[in-house]
């Protein structure tokens, strides 16, 4: 798609073209504004292109991060109505596996507690688990079918968010870096200077900047604290479909929140309607390296044989990695800026950002005095990593 | 062409006896042979042959010697070869 220009002025600068940004700028954009998004690359250029497009609840533990999840799928589902749909959107709901007994009771506790709070959900005994997924291993204890679980496919997701946002007169211009931020007297940031010459701010400027947010809110005189968590997703060949459900091992919730040495990897198997499968998942902290870890790979390939042995017989194609903008606490951050007034982040969702996007969309419009998002902002502010003040 | 080919390979398509000079590609040594398509797209069934020839795109998909998903342009022909039509066409696992 043809860049636009770079404007004078816009009441809101989005920096971040990914799902986020893109999610941001077309709600903001709809309720009046008027928003431009600056990318470094363009559109879905960074993690929104390098991960699997989940929407899950499954993963999520009980409490914020639990609502956070729900209060987005919900709007995903309107999203994918009022977009007219074109990206993926399949509500086919996900199936959470354990390999053991002793496995299934931690995932039977959680999955309770998730229940608790309105996630809808049914403990699937092993005996049970053919009728759900025909070809996963006879060796599986049990699992617990998550039906709000779903998927879209996320570069087709931010292109249907970039028509809308253009369709209603947003601008979106790719290729240009931030280098730094005017401040007025009260702090505010009046103008962004980019590569592509400077861009005057009405109102706020975005951070959505995935995991290079951190660098970009220093850039402006902020803080917030997201670190690249690299992942792999290994492609297989296009295969007839046979895992109708995404399927992933419980050790994926666990992976999530630990701070491992080294690298973590779970079994994360998907179909897609293109027929190639997407095998992940890993986590690590290795800075902005793209060098395939073939030890992950080997690993990520074992665990996802061993819970579909007939993956053995498919060829593999090819092993991509991205960047998962990790907090300290594994939350989001979504509010403004302790130092910057008008500068409001909204990033490190990890590796929830494409199903945490309309919800992190709706947070941002409230924080410029929009509507109430229907869920706590409070506990997502960058504040909670600020150091202990007088 | 292939001053540098010393013999050259005999191999096929589909069935179809072909020659081209050793030392191409797989995909070099169809479309010698006038053959620029040996894939069709999973939706549409749209022709694919070699796009970007330099191991990137995925889209010169084909069998060789029954080994499923290879990329015409990175592997080396060699004597015998039996290319086929892509079978990765979404027919299952084990088709």
């Amino acid at each position: 798609m043809a860049d636009d220009e770079l404007p004078e002025r816009a009441e809101v600068v989005v920096i971040g073209a990914g799902i986020i940004g893109c999610a941001v700028a077309a709600l903001l954009q709809a309720e009046g504004l008027e928003v431009c998004v600056v990318d470094q690359v363009g559109p879905a250029a960074g993690s929104s292109s390098a991960g699997e497009g989940n929407l899950l609840v499954s993963d999520k533990l009980p409490g914020l991060d639990l609502e956070l999840a729900r209060a987005s799928l919900a709007l995903w589902r309107d999203l994918a109505d009022e977009l007219a749909g074109g990206f993926e959107y399949e509500p086919k709901g996900g199936l959470v596996v354990a390999p053991d007994e002793a496995a299934l009771s931690q995932l039977v506790a959680l999955a309770e507690a998730q229940r608790a709070e309105g996630a809808v959900l049914s403990v699937v005994a092993g005996s049970e688990l053919a009728a759900l997924e025909p070809n996963l291993s006879r060796e599986v204890a049990g699992g617990v079918f998550y039906e709000e679980d779903a998927q879209v496919q996320p570069m087709l997701a931010v292109d249907a968010l970039v028509r809308a946002l253009r369709g209603r007169g947003g601008r979106l211009v790719g290729g240009v870096t931030v280098r730094g931020a005017t401040r007025a007297h009260d702090g505010r940031i009046a103008r962004l200077s980019t590569s592509a010459g400077d861009i005057g701010v009405g109102r706020a400027v975005v951070n959505a900047a995935g995991a290079w947010a951190g660098e970009v809110a220093t850039l402006l005189g902020g803080y917030v604290p997201v670190t690249p968590r690299r992942g792999h997703v290994l492609v297989t060949e296009p295969v007839a479909p046979f895992t109708p459900h995404k399927v992933y091992e419980s050790g994926y919730v666990a992976a999530i929140h630990e701070d491992a040495r080294g690298y973590r990897t779970s079994a994360v198997v998907e179909a897609t309607p293109s027929g190639t499968m997407l095998l992940g998942s890993s986590r690590e902290f290795v800075g902005f390296s793209r060098t395939v870890n073939s030890a992950v790979r080997a690993s990520i390939a074992a665990r996802s044989i061993r819970l579909f042995p007939a993956l053995a017989s498919v060829r593999l194609l090819r092993t991509y990695v991205g960047f998962r903008p990790a907090t300290p606490d594994r939350l989001p951050v979504l509010g403004e800026d302790v130092q910057v007034p008008g500068l409001l982040h909204a990033t490190g969702h990890e590796g929830a950002g494409v199903g945490l996007a309309p919800a992190s969309a709706r947070a941002v419009l409230a924080l410029l005095g929009g509507r109430d998002p229907g869920f706590a902002l409070d506990p997502f502010s960058p504040a909670r990593f600020a150091p202990a003040r007088q | 062409m292939s001053k540098l080919a010393a013999t050259d390979l005999h191999f096929s398509f589909d069935g179809r006896p072909l020659i081209a000079p050793a030392g191409s590609t797989v995909a070099g040594a169809l479309v010698r042979n006038g053959v620029s398509s040996w894939r069709r797209t999973r939706v549409k069934g749209h022709a694919r042959g070699v796009f970007c020839g330099i191991g990137t795109c995925f889209d010169c998909l084909i069998d060789v010697n029954g080994e499923r998903a290879v990329r015409a342009c990175l592997r080396a022909l060699r004597e015998g070869d039996r290319l086929e039509t892509s079978s990765s066409t979404g027919a299952g696992p084990d088709a």
